[in-house]
């Protein structure tokens, strides 16, 4: 549907742009014109093409200009009508060109590849008790992909606190952007809810990692996350990493013990060594905080409504 | 094999030092010195193979079982009957890159002929009518990466004074699937370059200064993303050997020799120099130009150069390729044939710094203007383009480049070729002005691995670039990409735009710089052709079309 629809619009510009197109040409051929010695004006154009031969000359001084062969300016001939026969059909028949077309146009497009990534995959050390954290994702596919991702965390040796795997589809929309849409399954908190998801991932100006999703769950709660980071290479092998990430609630949700607005932000610094692009362990420092209603209902339940760990993981695709 | 020069000389010393026993060792090694095939009838057998790379063997596929295949030696005006042997369990072809013949003898599965099934055998035959270097190399899937070319030398009619020759082949190879380079260039764009911009290169003052790094970024370019493959995962080759391996021709010192380079790496562009031998340039695509001396010349995957020198004195002369992101190099010599034990190899210089891409490469470097205000996207710039996830830029200033060296050759101290030295020896034989301009944009997405030609793949586009038989067209390609594409045309030669008029260089495959744009006047040929990108994984992402010639 998408692509019939910006088919239809690139028709309508290439209309619409028409006459910049002429002008556009014109402009070719006056640079040209300006570059080269003053060349004889465009034979006219159309066939047969013998006409418009220049005499071959051979004497000429070639190298300085000689108003000849391709310092001529091109002219401004209408293009024949488009061929779509295969000229190779009389020799090797039909049925074998046809099979053979097929399968070269089918060898030079870029149907599907697949990765699975692992962003955070940590533990983290903290007065307060260990935890652990993982964040990683599976796609297949090219521009339009098929996704699969997960988040979790909790304590160490507790259980399992936050959560949570989407499955979507992601189509790109430009060079750096794609749209999501997908659905979210939560694991914990309980009661877990499931969510429909839409969003834009991408690559931002300064060339950060932006992930923006909003979700709607089926007991008609809105949130969204906002998470950005950014590598820094400061060796070759060596990564630093800042990264953030903001949660935010539509309303209040006491069974989740979330509160409206901003509901937790998080920031963390790693640095990871690149053994392989594929396999960079990292040390790191993380810290996370509650806010507003949720920071009552964490005071409330004795939780803390602030989290600071050291952190040491791996990231990686394969 | 960056910064170990002293194994590099060891091996050097080995080939000059003691000369027959090095090359003793490496006849030793079945099927890798390239063989010469000639007369009327050649038989080219493709399988599955292996290639020994300074010890280490690699899977390859191969013809008549080695790295290169053979030098097909033609003479011009003969007819040659190829037959070629299918070995493999897949589909094959073989292209004659560079020859003009009937379209149906082109050798591309799919346009030209229906390909060679696995098991099976096919015999192109055609009349040679041009002399010159080229090269064959297969056109199915990525087999030509894995090691499927040769080179073709071709004698003119004529006898012309004989003159000792080499045919130099660099090429590239890898240890990996060439298909596992192409997947982790989809999942990570960047993966294969290990000479990113760093911190501590800011503080110690080397590359960019904050300002660019930041404007860089502001664009999410990389100014080090010169090669999308690189010396990190390919193997640079001459003659299908080794730096250490060190291929060597023969010379006698104080006599001219006639080197045959023709570059048939699938994703690699070459620095060629042999340090303090200027070398003089005869031919280019295998066409005669007035001779020009340089230092050095950059070469592109598909384009071959003939170049003269003179080794002086009784030494061994290192033939020195560096790639081009400066990731690694190709290392062969000039030895004399006698009195080896007294010839001393000349020092191998270390690689040069990594160059970087600069505003002139996004085609933005126009002195006194402000490049504040200039698009880096804007559609109104290229309508032709569709504009779509694979377009990162549309270049919105192009610039002819073709009086530049190439990417990282400004100010090596020496003279380097650029197109706008190369002059025709003989006048072209068509000097009609063209009746027309093909606008052709190259298209891409870094940070997606797309490649493409107006924005669109070879499938998307269903209209092939349409001519008349005999029609005189002027083709300007502009590159909207921040990479150098080598564009071959197949069963053509066209003359570059480079004010040269009826003397203009003859070529079959022509590199765009980044930023740049290039023009050619061609005559079309009838039949069906296709003209691409030859870094070969940009071919297999898209970066095609078949062009289709017709009776007007």
């Amino acid at each position: 549907m998408i692509r019939v629809a910006s088919a239809t619009a690139c028709a309508v510009l290439a209309l619409a742009c028409a006459p910049q197109i002429a002008v556009a040409q014109d402009e070719h051929a006056m640079h040209h014109g300006m570059v080269m010695d003053p060349a004889p004006a465009a034979p006219p154009a159309g066939p047969p093409p013998a006409e418009n031969a220049s005499a071959p000359d051979g004497t000429g001084d070639a190298g300085t200009g000689t108003g000849a062969g391709t310092d001529q300016a091109p002219g401004t001939a209408p293009p024949p009508a488009p061929v779509h026969d295969r000229a190779a059909d009389r020799f090797w028949g039909a049925d074998a060109m046809a099979h053979a077309e097929m399968t070269m146009m089918g060898g030079h497009s870029a149907p599907r590849y697949s990765a699975v990534r692992i962003d955070l995959a940590e533990i983290a050390l903290s007065p307060q008790g260990d935890g652990y954290r993982w964040e990683g994702e599976a796609w297949t596919g090219d521009v339009d992909r098929l996704l699969l991702r997960t988040r979790g965390e909790g304590q160490t040796g507790g259980r399992l606190e936050q959560g949570e795997i989407e499955a979507g589809w992601s189509h790109a929309l430009g060079p750096w952007w794609n749209l999501q849409a997908g659905v979210k399954q939560d694991i914990r908190p309980t009661p877990a809810r499931t969510h429909a998801m839409i969003g834009f991932e991408g690559l931002a100006p300064y060339r950060f990692d932006v992930q923006a999703l909003a979700y709607l769950s089926d007991k008609g709660q809105f949130t969204a996350r906002f998470e950005g980071s950014l590598d820094q290479r400061i060796t070759r092998r060596l990564v630093l990493q800042p990264r953030a990430e903001l949660n935010f609630a539509g309303s209040d949700m006491p069974a989740e013990r979330i509160g409206a607005g901003l509901w937790r932000a998080e920031m963390g610094l790693r640095l990871r060594y690149e053994i392989d692009r594929r396999f960079a362990p990292y040390v790191g420092y993380s810290w996370d905080w509650a806010t507003g209603r949720t920071a009552d209902y964490r005071r409330a339940d004795g939780d803390r409504v602030a989290n600071r760990a050291v952190v040491i993981g791996v990231r990686g695709w394969f | 094999m960056r910064g170990d020069r002293r194994s590099v000389l060891r091996a050097a010393g080995l080939v000059a030092g003691a000369g027959l026993l090095a090359r003793g060792a490496v006849a030793a090694e079945p099927g890798h010195e390239p063989s010469v095939l000639s007369g009327e009838a050649m038989t080219l057998t493709i399988g599955r193979g292996h290639v020994v790379i300074d010890g280490r063997t690699a899977r390859a596929v191969t013809i008549n079982g080695g790295v290169p295949g053979p030098i097909l030696r033609w003479r011009e005006g003969q007819t040659v009957r190829l037959t070629v042997v299918n070995e493999l369990d897949e589909e094959t072809s073989l292209h004659w890159h560079g020859i003009l013949l009937p379209f149906q003898m082109d050798g591309v599965p799919g346009v030209s002929f229906p390909g060679i099934a696995p098991r099976s055998r096919f015999t192109y035959e055609f009349r040679v009518g041009q002399a010159g270097t080229y090269w064959y190399h297969s056109h199915s899937g990525l087999q030509e990466v894995a090691g499927c070319y040769g080179a073709i030398v071709i004698d003119p009619a004529e006898a012309s004074p004989p003159m000792r020759e080499h045919v130099v082949v660099l090429s590239d190879h890898s240890f990996v699937n060439p298909a596992h380079i192409l997947r982790a260039l989809k999942v990570d764009p960047g993966y294969y370059n290990r000479q990113p911009q760093t911190l501590a290169d800011l503080v110690a003052g080397r590359g960019q200064g904050l300002g660019d790094r930041l404007r860089w970024a502001h664009m999410r370019m990389d100014p080090t993303d010169i090669a999308d493959v690189t010396g990190a995962v390919l193997r640079y080759l001459v003659n299908g050997k080794g730096a250490k391996q060190g291929w060597s021709g023969d010379v006698v010192p104080d006599e001219p020799v006639r080197l045959r380079f023709v570059n048939a790496a699938g994703m690699s562009f070459f620095n060629v120099r042999i340090p303090d031998l200027p070398m003089t340039v005869v031919a280019a695509d295998g066409q005669d130009v007035r001779p020009v001396t340089v230092g050095e010349f950059q070469i592109g995957p598909g384009e071959t150069y003939d170049a003269i020198v003179t080794p002086t004195g009784p030494r061994a002369w290192p033939i020195v390729a560096e790639s081009m992101d400066r990731s690694g190099m190709a290392l062969g010599w000039l030895a004399p044939l006698s009195n080896v034990a007294s010839a001393p190899p000349l020092p191998v210089p270390p690689l040069r710094e990594r160059p970087l891409l600069t505003m002139k490469d996004m085609g933005m470097d126009m002195p006194g203007m402000d490049m504040k205000g200039m698009k880096m996207r804007d559609h109104a710039n290229a309508p032709q383009v569709k504009m779509g996830p694979g377009v990162e830029m549309i270049n919105p200033m192009p610039m002819d480049r073709t009086g530049d060296p190439g990417i990282g050759l400004d100010g090596v101290g020496h003279r380097v070729l650029t197109y706008r030295d190369l002059v025709s020896r003989v006048p072209n034989p068509d000097l009609r002005a063209p009746e027309r301009t093909i606008e052709v944009h190259l298209t891409g997405a870094m940070d997606r691995y797309m490649w493409s030609m107006d924005g669109m793949t070879m499938s998307e586009a269903h209209e092939p670039i349409s001519l008349r038989t005999g029609e005189r067209v002027r083709v300007t390609l502009i590159n909207d990409t921040m990479m150098a594409h080598p564009i071959h045309l197949h069963g053509h030669l066209f003359e570059l735009v480079t004010g040269h008029g009826d003397h203009s260089p003859r070529k079959h495959t022509v590199t765009v710089l980044p930023g740049g744009k290039v023009s050619f006047d061609t005559t079309a040929q009838p039949g069906d052709w296709v003209f691409h990108c030859h870094l070969f994984l940009h071919m297999a992402m898209g970066m095609m079309r078949v062009v289709k010639v017709r009776p007007a």
